[in-house]
């Protein structure tokens, strides 16, 4: 039996977070109330005329510095044309072969080209009281209309549905990161389409591929394409063929139903816009966008594992800016060294703050570095370190001035500790014994009863040392 | 060289209704224009780039600041059929 | 009344500011004119004087008309189209914001061809316009309504636009002076759109002076038009009185077949009367212009095939009513508001642009459109300036080419290269043949329009060519 591998590729919008319009100079809007962020060029009025927005090309160049895309010296507008309610100028401008940024990647996947473009109108259905003649009728309100759109077009390079979710949640991240958009999937300022298609594993021919939209949440697209896969698999294995069409996925249901037959198949009759000149990118709009770049997330791993830490670590801290800011910053207090530091921040802080930026609670970097530079130096058990980094969080301070308070430091003198150990032995005679006899498993009941004596102060490595120098094991 | 179904077909994605009079009009008109317009086949244009813009110059782009919307009212004031601040047409079927 | 109306707007402006004409006499003398108009050169005359305009600016006051197609705030702009019926814009387009800021009074729109797509302003929606000099015949299109209310004295200047000569050759037509600046000179914001890359808003005076003084005030560069240029420098009032230097191209391609024998014979009359005045003359060549009639005929209507998609009824202009389909709606609203040449040529548009016909018909013409500037280019290493006859022929009868749409395009052949290119070109009148007045053209390199006007003048001084008779 033939083993298919699936094919996918994916077309993301996001919508970009500039003040105005693609077009005109109307803010981009947020649930005002309808056709109240609109002029005589996003209503398309007789006579009307576009022009573009540098900070939204600014902001795809931006996308196309993130993945590694070649920029384009020269890039065009062109209009696609189509009659619909939301698109009133009957063409949507937009970019067809000579967009601005092509080639690129983001992780395994390639990128086959950026582009931009203007979002549509949005459409109310209208129920009952609005029915024209007797039949249905729909609102148009042209507040979203104009709104700069990205269209990022990877290849199709995603060979399953977790890998297509899990890449579009580092798209979503990149760009956050980037800053361009808010990329969030409720609001619609991430859409996401997917081309899907299967062919025999090891064949270097693609299938017919289907287009899978209108999936609004990453468990919806994830499901969506796992449902197209298998209807296509059931399809191919009954030895039928897949039709190229437009489908859509129903998460209630699971079903995939066809929203364009074949014939309604559309002739954009793409030509170059008339009424906006080649944008030609110059060095100061690559310069203002190379400036306007945070350092993305790879570029810093690297940097962050050349000042000495494991992968794993430069890793969690690149792609969660706010902490790697923390970490950076507490660094540079030079109070503790960089691997115990950076395992602390992705460690304890983060299980006490989970999501929250860490600015937003009460631990100044500075402190933070001492307390783990005393931990580091064993004047501090971990144990009373998690204490006093819980009283650091929620009331800040400073941990030394703490730890005095508190009385938490640990316990320095040797002699003092060796006493402890010896009354705790003679305190647990057949945890003794049982140590005695190679368990030693045995010696947690030891500890416990020299932290509770030394109120959490003793190092436990130290205390097992000591009891195995005493026991002679 | 432009028959019916072409007309028909043309006239489709131009959102253009036309009796069977005009279809048959505009077949014959369109040929003879299109019979005179193919004289650009008689050029070798073998390498000739596209005009796309006369004007010679790149740019002239927009600051990305906002200005004032226009008050609603005006907006729709040509509106042929509204209903609750917006534009009302009949529903698009699937399309 | 007689005197006031016999002032060119130069001479208007003048009288105001020595306080001898009152402007709003002027323009009261003017309005009522247009409003006993018999030419159906007006879709609309004003009721009283325009408060938009600033009468403290250099043109004082002095009344204008504007075709139908500009937008002006609160006054029907329709473009000559049923489609746009009684449409009233919220804006006013920026060359006729300029032109009142600079005090030329709105007195009224003018009729036109149905979005400008036409040659002697039979395709209107509204009715033709007559020709003033024999009512039988047409004034010239698209811009017909502007040129008989000049030629008419009904308005001492009027705005009109040209895309394939549709202000050049309603002047020719006329007996009065047309300009088509080069692409981008004026701003084309609040112009409704027939063909993005080669539409130009254009004066239409009865004396060269006046074109330069009224043009003077429409160019600049608009942020709200990202294809406007504006003038490199200052629109200076022509002085010259001969040509001394200048050297005149004459096409073959352009002045040879196809022109009637008394529109070549003032042509000719006008060569040899530039000679006189010191330029030379000899042939040029434009290798392409034979092709400029297909390569326009598919980039216009091309272009226009998309410009006029928005209107289908769903947020001004005429619907369809009774349609409970999406579909019906945008067909029929389309079929009923647009008249049979604005089909014809969104059709041959929608089809040059289709999928399988692109490369053969529109990339073919933008490839043609490169060879023909070139053409240009390469004349203007020579010569100053390229002249034709504006026309082929003087006003053909009303009817005459109607049904026969290719026999009207054909007309154009001597004014469509010029826009293909970009560049700029003036028509003059030149003399009468059968009682009926040619136009002149001189067309000149990007930017070059103060020579042109200074050209022009010296040219129309040395023809005192006489329009007042359709002034009666």
């Amino acid at each position: 039996m033939t083993d298919y591998e699936p094919v996918i590729g994916l077309e993301i919008h996001v919508q970009l977070s500039t003040r105005t319009k693609m077009f005109c100079g109307c803010e981009v809007s947020f649930g005002e109330p309808p056709n109240t962020r609109t002029c005589p060029v996003c209503l398309a009025l007789p006579g009307a005329l576009p022009v573009a927005n540098e900070q939204a090309i600014r902001n795809v160049l931006m996308i196309g510095l993130a993945l590694e895309c070649d920029l384009a010296p020269r890039s065009v507008f062109h209009r696609k044309n189509y009659f619909y309610p939301d698109s009133p100028k009957a063409y949507q401008i937009s970019q067809y072969d000579e967009p601005l940024c092509r080639g690129g990647h983001l992780g395994d996947v390639r990128i086959h080209r950026v582009h931009l473009e203007e979002d549509a109108a949005k459409l109310v259905h209208v129920g009952e009281s609005g029915r024209i003649h007797g039949s249905d009728a729909s609102i148009v309100d042209f507040n979203r209309c104009g709104t700069p759109l990205a269209e990022i077009v990877t290849e199709p390079d995603l060979r399953s549905a977790e890998d297509a979710r899990s890449w579009l949640e580092l798209l979503r991240t990149t760009m956050r990161q980037v800053g361009v958009s808010d990329v969030n999937m409720e609001e619609g300022s991430l859409r996401c389409d997917a081309n899907i298609s299967l062919r025999p594993v090891g064949s270097s021919v693609y299938g017919t591929k289907t287009e899978l939209k209108n999936m609004n949440s990453f468990r919806f697209i994830e499901r969506g394409i796992r449902a197209e896969l298998a209807r296509q698999e059931e399809i191919l294995r009954g030895g039928g063929e897949i039709e190229q069409e437009t489908l859509h996925f129903d998460p209630r249901t699971e079903r995939i139903t066809s929203l364009r037959s074949k014939e309604e198949a559309h002739d954009y009759r793409y030509f170059p816009e008339p009424d906006l000149l080649p944008i030609a990118i110059t060095e100061e709009m690559l310069s203002s966008a190379r400036a306007a770049m945070p350092e993305l997330p790879a570029a810093r791993q690297a940097r962050l594992e050349a000042v000495g830490l494991n992968a794993d670590t430069a890793r969690q801290l690149a792609w969660r800016p706010a902490l790697g800011d923390f970490f950076e910053t507490a660094l540079q207090a030079d109070a503790a060294p960089a691997q115990p530091l950076a395992n602390w921040v992705t460690g304890e802080l983060v299980a006490r703050i989970g999501e929250q930026d860490p600015r937003e609670t009460r631990v100044q970097p500075a402190a933070f570095a001492a307390l783990v530079g005393m931990v580091a130096g064993r004047t501090l058990t971990p144990a009373n370190g998690k204490v006093v980094l819980e009283r650091l969080v929620t009331e800040g301070g400073d941990p030394a001035a703490i730890v005095e308070a508190e009385g938490l430091a640990a316990v320095s003198d040797t002699g003092e500790l060796e006493g402890v150990v010896e009354a705790a032995l003679a305190a647990n005679g057949d945890a003794a014994d049982k140590i005695r006899g190679g368990n030693m498993k045995a010696i947690g009941a030891i500890i416990g009863h020299v932290m509770r004596e030394t109120k959490g102060r003793a190092d436990g490595a130290e205390v097992t040392r000591i009891v195995r120098d005493k026991l002679g094991v | 060289m432009i028959d019916r179904e072409q007309v028909l077909h043309v006239a489709r994605l131009a959102r253009l209704e036309l009796t069977d009079d005009e279809v048959e009009r505009m077949a014959s008109e369109l040929s003879t224009i299109l019979d005179h317009v193919d004289r650009m086949t008689e050029l070798d244009l073998e390498g000739v780039p596209p005009t796309t813009h006369v004007v010679e110059v790149t740019g002239a782009l927009r600051a990305d600041n906002p200005r004032p919307s226009w008050p609603r009212d005006v907006m729709l004031a040509a509106a042929p059929a509204e209903k609750d601040g917006g534009f009302l047409v009949p529903s698009p079927q699937a399309q | 009344m007689n005197d006031l109306l016999d002032l060119t707007a130069t001479e208007a402006v003048a009288r105001i500011e020595a306080g001898d004409v009152d402007p709003d006499e002027l323009f009261e003398v003017y309005r009522e004119r247009a409003a006993a108009d018999d030419l159906n050169a007006f879709t609309w005359v004003a009721d009283g004087p325009d408060q938009r305009a600033n009468k403290q600016g250099p043109l004082r006051g002095v009344p204008m008309g504007v075709k139908d197609l500009f937008c002006t705030e609160g006054v029907p702009s329709q473009a000559g189209s049923r489609i746009l019926e009684g449409y009233l814009p919220p804006y006013t387009a920026t060359a006729v914001r300029n032109a009142q800021a600079a005090g030329a009074a709105l007195l009224g729109k003018t009729n036109q061809d149905e979005f400008a797509m036409g040659s002697s302003n039979e395709n209107s929606g509204f009715g033709p316009v007559r020709n003033p000099w024999d009512r039988e015949r047409v004034p010239g299109g698209s811009s017909g309504g502007s040129a008989a209310a000049v030629a008419a004295g009904l308005v001492p200047w009027a705005l009109g636009t040209d895309t394939g000569g549709s202000v050049r050759q309603p002047a020719a037509l006329c007996g009065i002076v047309g300009l088509k600046p080069t692409y981008g000179a004026i701003s084309r914001y609040g112009m409704i759109a027939f063909a993005s890359s080669l539409d130009q808003c254009g004066p239409l005076t009865r004396t060269v002076a006046d074109a330069a003084l009224l043009f003077g005030h429409l160019v600049g560069r608009d942020p709200c038009d990202a294809t406007s240029l504006g003038m490199p420098e200052p629109v200076l009032v022509p002085t010259a009185e001969r040509l001394d230097g200048i050297r005149l191209g004459v096409p073959d391609e352009l002045t040879g077949e196809g022109i009637q024998a008394g529109v070549l014979e003032t042509f000719q009359a006008t060569l040899r009367l530039a000679e006189e005045l010191g330029a030379t003359v000899d042939t040029c060549r434009l290798p392409h212009a034979d092709h400029a009639l297909s390569a326009y005929y598919v980039l216009a209507p091309a272009e226009a095939s998309s410009n006029l998609a928005r209107y289908d009824g769903v947020r001004y202009g005429l619907r369809h009513e009774g349609d409970d389909d999406l579909i019906s709606m945008y067909t029929r609203t389309r079929h009923d508001g647009f008249g049979p040449e604005v089909k014809r040529r969104i059709m041959l548009g929608t089809y040059a642009l289709s999928s399988g016909y692109y490369d053969a018909y529109y990339g073919r013409a933008q490839q043609v459109r490169t060879k023909i500037a070139e053409d240009f280019r390469t004349a203007f290493e020579a010569f100053d300036f390229v002249v034709t006859p504006t026309a082929p022929t003087v006003a053909f009868r009303l009817g005459e080419k109607v049904d026969d749409p290719l026999s009207m395009y054909l007309t154009d052949f001597c004014t469509v290269p010029m826009p293909l290119a970009g560049i700029p070109a003036i028509s003059i009148p030149n003399g009468l043949s059968e009682g009926l007045p040619t136009g002149f053209q001189l067309a000149g390199p990007a930017f070059s329009e103060n020579r042109i006007l200074d050209a022009a003048h010296a040219l129309e001084q040395a023809i005192g060519f006489d329009g007042s008779k359709a002034r009666q």
